[in-house]
């Protein structure tokens, strides 16, 4: 049995907790340069602002509704979200950080109404964080997948399912009656997996509803469109075959973590672990054609072990949006570097890129391929060089040379970013006395 | 017959005293913050609650997982904005004190909701030097 964990509109609830003013009215978050909508509240899907809208399109909104646009504060998600998740591990045995903002909660050997644990779970992680959450459960993780989207809808339409499955939902709890009507009532593209393209292409063959893709030969799903969906219909019939390695890939961003196999206390271990999970993710990012413009590092110790607990996180940002391996390794690296305290036991690590962005719209000076091929890193090595000698050395540097903080006037259009309230002494909250 | 056990330890090397202390350096941390998760840092703006201890410019440790109750020293949410002050909860009605006689309290009227966000746990001070 899996539960996810999920944050509520996870940047705009973040943005909540230090500006409380802003739970009455529209937000929404926009990306890197303030070009589009990343994260919405539900007021602002109420004015139906489209994910991904473009801040140009929305403008108008501000003056006639009051919809506030903030930029992305992604120091501050990044704490956020190792608070929540590290709340969230308490849930069962096994926790997989699957985003920023969403875990899958192995509950093998849970014991007791897994409806109420979680119920609790939720209200601890809205009371000491501040970040209101959905929790679905079931049998496989498209399946606590779609329960979490239940719960979520549930709560934000009242009516668009039975009000007993707003903010937790355990789809294995329902009998077999209620989980057809909530199933027929649930469109195909909320399925954890299925895209635009495949939803379209099952709409015309009739399968418009998560029932009728649970009743679909799972052979002829493979023969007719895809392994992919193979794995996504037998998951939903309740065989679990999809392991995070092979899940769709989250938008807006790519995580790669692991729990250990045993506890690891050296940080050459680390390193070793997230310099891998960093070159991991640069692949996936490249595969998907994306620039990455932060990096969170974060380690953990287990909360199922009676050593003593610690949690670190840090969001490293990028000078300017990469895709390369080296440098997202160093801003990795530098990460860890920040978090890693001697003396405890870990029980995981991972690493996050953030405030994705296609690298058709690259604000780049030198035009510099791909470095997976050694040629192509000597290609680069030469260029660098030639300029530093042309122009005078400096001219050209790493990227990661410039993680120390030094900021260029070179940088990011950020003209609405709320101050890093949990990572800086200077832009600490201000509490009236 | 009685049965003689003794143990002996066999050091080789130098031996390392501090090993055996086991002592790390005192870390405010260890005391000052007792959730991790729950605890936030806000910084003091103003003088209503000087008699408390709580000075202009002050931070404040604030602990969302500490339950409020009667007398905490609470941050709340009062029309939108952060303020500290003492918390009264007689009879299910809750009215925020000020520890300064020169500061109204804040009760809240009609239809006005107040917050509590977290409880204060500590104050930090820092002198010029």
């Amino acid at each position: 049995m899996f539960a996810l964990v999920d944050g509520n509109n996870f940047y705009v609830s973040c943005e909540r907790v230090f500006r409380p003013s802003l739970n009455a009215c529209p937000v929404v978050v926009l990306s890197n340069n303030d070009g589009c909508a990343i994260a919405r509240s539900n007021e602002a899907k109420a004015l139906g602002i489209k994910m991904g809208a473009p801040w140009f399109q929305i403008k108008h909104l501000a003056e006639s509704e009051g919809l506030v646009a903030l930029s992305a504060n992604f120091a501050l998600y990044g704490d956020l979200s190792d608070r929540m998740m590290s709340v969230a591990a308490g849930l069962g045995p096994r926790q997989e950080v699957y985003s920023i903002d969403e875990s899958f909660i192995d509950l093998s050997g849970v014991r007791g109404n897994l409806v109420e644990r979680s119920h609790k779970m939720r209200a601890r992680i809205l009371q000491w964080v501040g970040i209101p959450c959905g929790i679905g459960i079931g049998s496989t993780k498209t399946l606590a997948k779609l329960a979490n989207h239940i719960a979520k809808t549930a709560e934000r339409k009242p009516g668009s399912y039975r009000e007993h499955l707003a903010q937790v939902c355990n789809l294995a709890a329902l009998a077999p009656a209620e989980l057809e009507a909530v199933m027929a009532a649930t469109p195909v593209n909320e399925v954890w997996g299925v895209g635009r393209q495949i939803s379209k292409q099952l709409n015309e063959s009739g399968i418009t509803n998560v029932l009728e893709l649970t009743r679909l030969d799972a052979a002829m799903a493979k023969s007719r469109w895809s392994v992919m969906l193979e794995r996504t219909v037998r998951e939903l019939q309740g065989t679990p075959c999809i392991d995070l390695d092979q899940a769709p890939v989250p938008k807006q961003q790519i995580a790669c973590t692991r729990s250990f196999g045993h506890p690891v206390t050296e940080f050459g271990d680390l390193n070793e672990a997230v310099t891998e999970f960093a070159s991991r993710a640069a692949q996936k990012l490249r595969k998907q054609g994306s620039l990455a413009g932060q990096v969170l590092v974060f380690i953990r110790t287990s909360p199922f072990r009676r050593d003593t607990q610690y949690s670190g996180s840090t969001t490293v940002p990028l000078r300017r949006p990469s895709a390369d391996t080296a440098v997202l390794v160093n801003a990795a690296l530098a990460g860890l570097h920040a978090i890693y305290q001697t003396g405890f036991k870990y029980a995981k690590a991972g690493i996050m890129l953030l405030g994705l962005q296609p690298d058709k719209v690259q604000q780049i000076e030198l035009d510099l391929p791909d470095d997976d091929e050694q040629e192509d890193r000597g290609r680069l090595m030469t260029t660098l060089d030639t300029l530093n000698q042309r122009y005078g050395r400096g001219t050209v540097l790493m990227a990661s040379a410039g993680l120390a903080g030094d900021r260029r006037s070179w940088s990011m259009k950020q003209e609405r970013r709320t101050p890093g309230y949990t990572t800086c002494w200077e832009d600490m909250p201000v509490v009236r006395a | 017959m009685l049965a003689l056990l003794i143990r002996n330890r066999v050091c080789a090397g130098f031996p390392s005293p501090a090993e055996d202390l086991g002592a790390k350096r005192i870390d405010l941390t260890q005391v000052l913050i007792t959730h991790p998760q729950a605890t936030y840092f806000l910084r003091a703006s103003g003088h209503s609650m000087v008699e408390a201890g709580i000075f202009d410019n002050d931070i404040l440790v604030v602990d969302r997982a500490v339950k409020p109750r009667n007398n905490h020293i609470v941050v709340a949410v009062v029309d939108g904005d952060f303020t500290v002050k003492q918390l009264y909860q007689r009879q299910g009605r809750i009215r925020l004190k000020a520890a300064n006689p020169t500061f109204p309290d804040i009760v809240p009227k009609e239809g006005q909701t107040i917050e509590i966000w977290g409880v204060v746990t500590s104050c930090i001070k820092q002198f010029p030097v």
